[in-house]
């Protein structure tokens, strides 16, 4: 309802000003409150209808709020709605006024007409006004036991409105409780439906501070709950199904067998027209089955259809939001659709947040077989009218280029961009013609040759031109032109405005001066001053290393700047794998659509109903841990271009680690870390301003870049050795209620074997080994690199517990593991034990 | 759990406007805030606004329906597909109410509009939108616009109505309101609904296709009978072997094969796998009953035949021609063909055939696109434009490039290309003496049908 707030607002000439008419509604009202006359309930109802369009269009009417209560004390229930309306909208704001409604919905409440009844306590529930809630637990009480279902429907929403206006008269007046009982209980699906509503925005803001509370929301999950509502599934309304079913998708069964029982029961549900019961379904499918991966790439296989369905029939709006859900399981699991590709081609009238969408699929699914099809479809939309489709299309055929084994004819396609003569495609081609150049050095030849036709003058977009100085200096040995052109670019070195074009002017000048110095020196030395005289301070500087370099040794200053340079076998992924991983956790949530997790756009009240594993996930992959680790052989990016950015951070780390880097004879990612530490060892030594705190702060700065350099365990304190009972046992609940609340008393990373990770295709033989050192495994899941371990164990012969997350990443040969344990001076012990069961499987 | 809900109408005026929670969780002026979000999007290049958004920590949901904006609010990361859902069912149980959707109906409605809101939503939670429940809850009349201004109830009247993606049945009846004669009239609509997407490749030949379809139904029986529906014996589901049923097909020539189907709650596919036969109960007001998807080859009804030449340094010519590949007996209505030019034409000059009736023409300097509309194409009739373009530069032979592709809309009432089918419409129905109306009604439209150059 419009807000009284709205009145403010300036109104516009059609509508009313408001005072007068407001006097005028109210004296006409006073005649009529006490009329008996024939058809004075319509000319009510009139009057009634224009106060409630005036409060929606933002005018205060609530100066007349006496009048319309005492108008409605008739028996006409259309009065008595708008009125309740009414009420419902101005009793906040004006509590006085509220307690004069008191009496007549108290009354009402008792109501032969449940109609009337069900009404009456929903106005009563609707004001909101805390110190009236004394009089809303009786009528509630009887509410929730009325014989109308409408009225208990009413009731238990009703109950949920008063915890929110003072939780202790709720939680006094023992509603919860009655509410358990009823969605056991009652008859009518809708009764149950809230039930299940209230009670878990009840107990979950409840469960933070009371013990009872946090055990009772868990037991909304207890297998008994939960089947109890999946065997009366068809009997809930389409809305009450996704309810259920988001409930259902957190429970984890004990035994396999429960698995396929519920899939089986809930099979039809993936039929149903309603999307919203289909992603939910879905959403059931895949966290049951993640732990098994034959099955759960079946229901890939079997959820196909249904979604694709989804996406071509309802309203864009609707398709758009399951197309979301379609993207994220595409982009997961590419290999699944890739026959599917045509269904992820552009339609001309889509509207570009799909359009942007598809092109993401079409690039995630490209192989072998149907990337000639796609890339073909692609450069149709290159000449699209929409430009930043006609963009992202180009991007997407450089995407492919760089993740397919067979580049030929997509190279040819590329080149084609650049004689299209189109600004745009232009730019876009050549960014993607340097990236195409630092993966597969081999195709400089042709490459060069189109480039070298393209005027720099048509070249405006900073990217681009970037991209194509790069080139110029990259390949100065076989462009016949590159100093002239760089000459001439450094000519108008004031006019160009974009700073990071004049750093690459700096750099592809100097590679031009060591290939090719008597024609460069005159530009060499023009660009060098033109930089040191810079106004922004990167090019000043680079300027002025590079002058100091030349100064001090040129083949030195050459082997700096221009060292051979090793083709780059990847480039980095914007999204962590473990932001990923969550954002699938959150399936059928907003997270999907935004591709975002939950915690970078809500706060933690608002994440959605029910949170238990969510929040395990949330302890262990918590916002720092999002990207500041960043293994060796990939380049951080956060660019939205990744490409450019990394090359600007290689250039600028060739200086710092002395080229050893790039020189090193074969590109190994042990070499190279084991050199960048080492070199890194140095510079922390022989600085004297960091020398002071050495050697722990060089460990530190080890941890920082992510070598994964074994941290040597602390020497504990000689602890008695600690044993483990071995038949242990810990229910899930009890495990995600101790992992809540312990804090982390141990968090380590270890590399891994490559032994350890072949052991890895059968996480079950893990498992079985750790259970052989008494340390059990409760959940596990994940998919290839990305395994997830939680273990417990106890001590023997006392019941002290140990808890364990362990995710292992099988392309980075990280192992990140957090040890909670309710005797946390144990820890040390357990740690200690758990890592040597993890190397006698040789994982370590 | 939703905060707010919100109908603005294309100026952003506040039509209805429900808080549904009054919990303080979103703020007040969500809908200026939305409205500003959603007029600005565009203008900051990067296309329409999606249909959900976040502002501030506070989710914006919107779908536009007959030119009005349904908009739900919340701060809770809830599942977007429900909400959408939840907003386009707000709208179908409003119009079932109100006859007519339209900014119109909806002011003189409001009231009414509100009742329903608040039976629809308690507290932010869906508690139902069913019309049929809605009914015993809800008590204001609905008043109705002037229906006569509207399209007729008989089965021509859908196709006077050209919405882009769900044409809706012309049904403008509400499922409450009395008729003036004080009777309800027993009858009862299915519709066949299909849009179409082909794309033709330059050399004519079918790049992709598809047809999504809808077996829309919309009963005004008083009793709730039981209805029986019977699609093509041959009817098969699930393509290329992967079929998720079971039937030992024997896909012959002439089967009509769906990749896949889903159906409304309300339907029973008991002896679906026997016969083909869908049995419900239909609840009152407007619903899917069946929606399908085919890839199966289909002849399109339409060939396109473009050709882009350039005529001497400045000049080139256009020539588009339209071939009707569908019965004599059917006609195709609401025609309109599109072709993007090169961005450097100036002018553009047309002709057609003689004797050509209907047909309009027209280049659009802003976008430099040529637009051919034809009011009806009769089955088996072939049409071709001619266009001579000025242009303004060289276009450096490029010009096949930088012109199309070629799109086309169009209607063609009775006629499907699928050849799905309603064999028969059963009502089961105790007095014999009162035989309901029964329409069975086809139409294709097209959704995205392009030619490439």
């Amino acid at each position: 309802m419009a807000p009284p707030v709205q009145s403010q607002r300036s109104p516009s000439p059609s509508q009313p000003s408001g005072k007068g008419e407001v006097s005028d509604l109210k004296l006409q009202l006073r005649q009529l409150a006490g009329s008996r006359a024939p058809g004075v309930d319509d000319s009510k109802r009139d009057l009634f209808k224009k106060v409630i369009s005036y409060m929606t269009i933002g005018i205060d009417v609530s100066s007349v709020f006496g009048e319309m209560v005492m108008c409605s004390a008739a028996s006409d229930i259309v009065l008595k709605k708008m009125c309740y309306l009414y009420v419902g909208n101005y009793a906040k704001v004006n509590p006085d006024l509220a307690l004069l409604t008191i009496n007549f919905l108290q009354r009402d409440c008792k109501d032969e007409d449940p109609m009337i009844r069900g009404l009456a306590l929903r106005s009563l529930c609707s004001l909101r006004v805390a110190n009236l809630v004394e009089y809303l637990v009786g009528p509630l009480g009887s509410g929730l036991k009325d014989r109308s279902s409408y009225v208990r429907t009413v009731a238990v929403m009703g109950v949920l409105k008063l915890y929110h206006i003072s939780a202790s008269t709720c939680i006094d007046a023992d509603f919860p409780a009655i509410l358990k009982n009823m969605m056991f209980n009652d008859s009518e699906t809708q009764v149950v439906a809230n039930c299940l509503s209230a009670l878990q925005e009840i107990w979950s803001s409840e469960a933070s501070t009371s013990e009872e509370a946090s055990r009772e929301r868990e037991g909304l999950l207890s297998k008994t709950n939960v089947y109890y509502l999946l065997n009366r599934i068809k009997e809930f309304s389409e809305w009450a199904q996704c309810l259920v079913l988001e409930l259902v998708a957190k429970y984890v069964p004990s035994e396999g067998s429960e698995i396929f029982d519920i899939m089986n029961l809930l099979e039809d549900r993936l039929q149903h027209a309603n999307g919203a019961v289909v992603l939910a379904t879905i959403k059931v499918f895949l966290q049951l089955t993640l732990s098994m991966t034959d099955v759960h790439q079946q229901v890939y296989e079997r959820i196909k259809a249904p979604l694709l369905t989804l996406v071509s029939s309802g309203s864009p709006e609707q398709s758009y939001a399951v197309l979301s859900h379609l993207h994220l399981l595409v982009m997961r699991a590419p290999f699944i659709f890739s026959s599917d590709y045509k269904h992820f081609y552009c339609q001309y009238n889509e509207p570009s947040y799909v359009k942007k969408l598809k092109l993401e699929m079409l690039t995630a699914v490209a192989n072998e077989s149907n990337t000639y099809e796609i890339v073909t479809e692609l450069c149709e939309y290159a000449a699209n009218v929409d430009i930043p489709i006609a963009r992202e299309s180009i991007r997407a055929v450089g995407k492919i280029a760089l993740q397919q084994y067979d580049v030929n004819a997509i190279v040819d396609r590329l080149l084609q961009f650049l004689e299209m003569e189109k600004d745009y495609v232009t730019a876009e081609a050549l960014v993607l013609v340097k990236d195409l150049l630092r993966k597969y050095p081999q195709w400089s030849q042709d490459c060069i040759a189109v480039v070298g036709n393209i005027s720099s003058k048509n070249v405006q977009e900073p990217k681009a031109k970037a991209a194509l100085i790069w080139m110029l200096g990259e390949y100065s040995k076989d462009m016949h032109d590159a100093p002239y052109i760089l000459e001439s670019l450094i000519e108008n070195w004031e006019e160009e405005h974009s700073a990071e074009v004049r750093l690459h002017l700096l750099t592809a000048v100097m590679k031009c001066f060591f290939k090719r110095p008597p024609e460069t020196q005159k530009a060499l030395g023009a660009a060098l001053a033109a930089g040191l005289a810079d106004f922004h301070q990167d090019v000043h500087d680079r300027a002025l290393f590079y002058y100091r370099l030349l100064q001090y040794n040129v083949s030195v200053a050459e082997h700096v700047v221009d060292p051979p340079k090793q083709a780059v076998s990847v480039f980095a992924d914007t999204q962590s794998s473990e932001i990923k991983d969550r954002i699938f956790d959150e399936f059928n949530s907003l997270s999907v659509v935004y591709q975002k997790p939950s915690y970078m756009f809500t706060d933690k009240e608002h994440r959605g109903p029910l949170e238990f594993s969510d929040e395990v996930g949330n302890i262990s992959i918590g916002i720092e841990s999002a990207g500041t680790v960043v293994p060796v052989q990939r380049v951080e990016a956060n660019d939205k271009d990744l490409l450019l950015s990394t090359s600007e951070k290689e250039e600028s780390r060739g200086p710092s680690n002395n080229g050893s880097v790039y020189s090193a004879p074969s590109y190994d990612a042990s070499a190279v870390s084991a050199a960048a530490s080492q070199t890194l060892l140095e510079l922390a030594i022989s600085n004297p301003t960091v020398s002071g705190h050495a050697p722990q702060p060089s460990l530190e700065i080890d941890d920082l870049l992510g070598l994964g350099l074994p941290v040597e365990p602390a020497p504990a304190p000689s602890p008695p050795p600690l044993k483990l009972n071995s038949k242990a046992a810990l229910d899930p609940s009890t495990f995600q209620q101790k992992w809540r609340q312990l804090p982390i008393s141990l968090s380590q990373e270890h590399s891994i074997s490559p032994e350890g990770v072949a052991g890895l295709t059968a996480p079950q033989a893990l498992l079985r080994h750790m259970q052989g050192h008494s340390i059990h495994c409760i959940a596990s899941g994940g998919q290839s690199p990305n395994f997830k371990f939680f273990f417990f164990a106890q001590k023997a012969e006392e019941s002290s517990t140990f808890l364990v997350e362990c995710i292992i990443n099988t392309s980075s040969a990280k192992a990140q593991m957090k040890i909670k344990a309710d005797d946390q001076s144990l820890s040390e012990a357990f740690s200690a034990l758990f890592q040597s069961a993890l190397s006698k499987f040789g994982l370590l | 759990m939703i905060s707010q809900f919100f109908v603005l109408s294309q100026r952003g005026d506040n039509i209805v406007f429900r808080d549904c929670e009054h919990r303080g969780e979103v703020q007040k002026g969500t809908a200026e805030i939305f409205f500003r979000k959603v007029m600005f999007w565009k203008e900051d290049g990067e296309g329409d606004a999606p249909p959900v958004f976040n502002v501030d920590g506070v989710n914006y949901f919107h779908v536009k329906v007959a030119g009005l904006l349904f908009v739900a609010t919340t701060r809770v990361n809830v599942s977007p597909s429900l909400v959408l859902e939840l907003l386009q069912r707000i709208a179908r149980v409003i119009k079932d109410y109100l006859g007519v959707l339209n900014e119109d109906s909806l002011r003189k409605n409001f009231v009414l509009v509100y009742e329903l809101l608040d039976e629809v939503i308690d507290f932010g939670y869906v508690q139902t939108t069913s019309t049929e429940l809605l009914k015993s809850y809800v008590f204001n009349e609905p008043i109705m616009v002037d229906a006569a201004r509207l399209p007729s109830l008989g089965p021509g009247g859908i196709f006077m109505q050209r919405s882009k993606r769900m044409p809706g049945t012309a049904v403008t009846k509400s499922v409450v309101a009395n008729e003036p004669g004080g009777r309800k009239r027993e009858e009862i609509f299915v519709d066949i609904i299909e849009k179409i997407s082909v794309t033709f490749s330059s050399s004519g030949y079918i790049l992709t296709s598809e047809i999504d379809g809808t077996i829309q139904m919309k009963s005004y029986l008083t009793g709730n009978p039981e209805i029986r529906l019977a699609l093509n014996d041959d009817l098969s589901i699930g393509s290329g072997g992967r079929s998720i049923y079971d039937y030992g097909s024997s896909s012959g020539s002439g089967a009509v094969i769906l990749d896949d189907c889903n159906f409304h709650e309300s339907v029973h596919l008991d002896n679906f796998d026997i016969d083909r036969t869908l049995s419900l109960v239909p609840p009152d007001g407007e619903f899917p009953v069946m929606n399908y998807r085919m890839t199966q080859e289909f002849r399109p009804p339409f060939r396109i035949n473009a050709l882009i030449e350039e005529a001497g340094p400045l000049k080139a010519e256009v020539i588009l021609k339209v071939r009707a590949e569908f019965p004599s007996s059917t006609t195709a209505n609401a025609i309109i063909v599109q072709m993007p030019l090169p961005t450097y034409t100036t002018r553009a000059s047309f002709e057609l055939e003689p004797g050509a009736v209907g047909n309009t023409t027209d280049f659009k300097e802003a976008n430099k696109r040529l637009e051919w509309g034809l009011k009806k194409v009769v089955g088996g009739s072939e049409h071709t434009l001619r266009a001579k373009l000025t242009f303004s530069q060289e276009s450096h032979g490029n010009i096949m490039k930088e012109s199309g592709p070629v799109s086309m809309t169009f209607t063609i009432p009775m006629y499907n290309c699928s050849r799905l089918q309603v064999k028969y419409l059963q009502i089961a129905k105790k007095s014999k003496t009162d035989n309901p109306y029964r329409w069975v009604r086809y139409v294709t439209q097209s959704n995205s049908y392009v030619a490439r150059l």
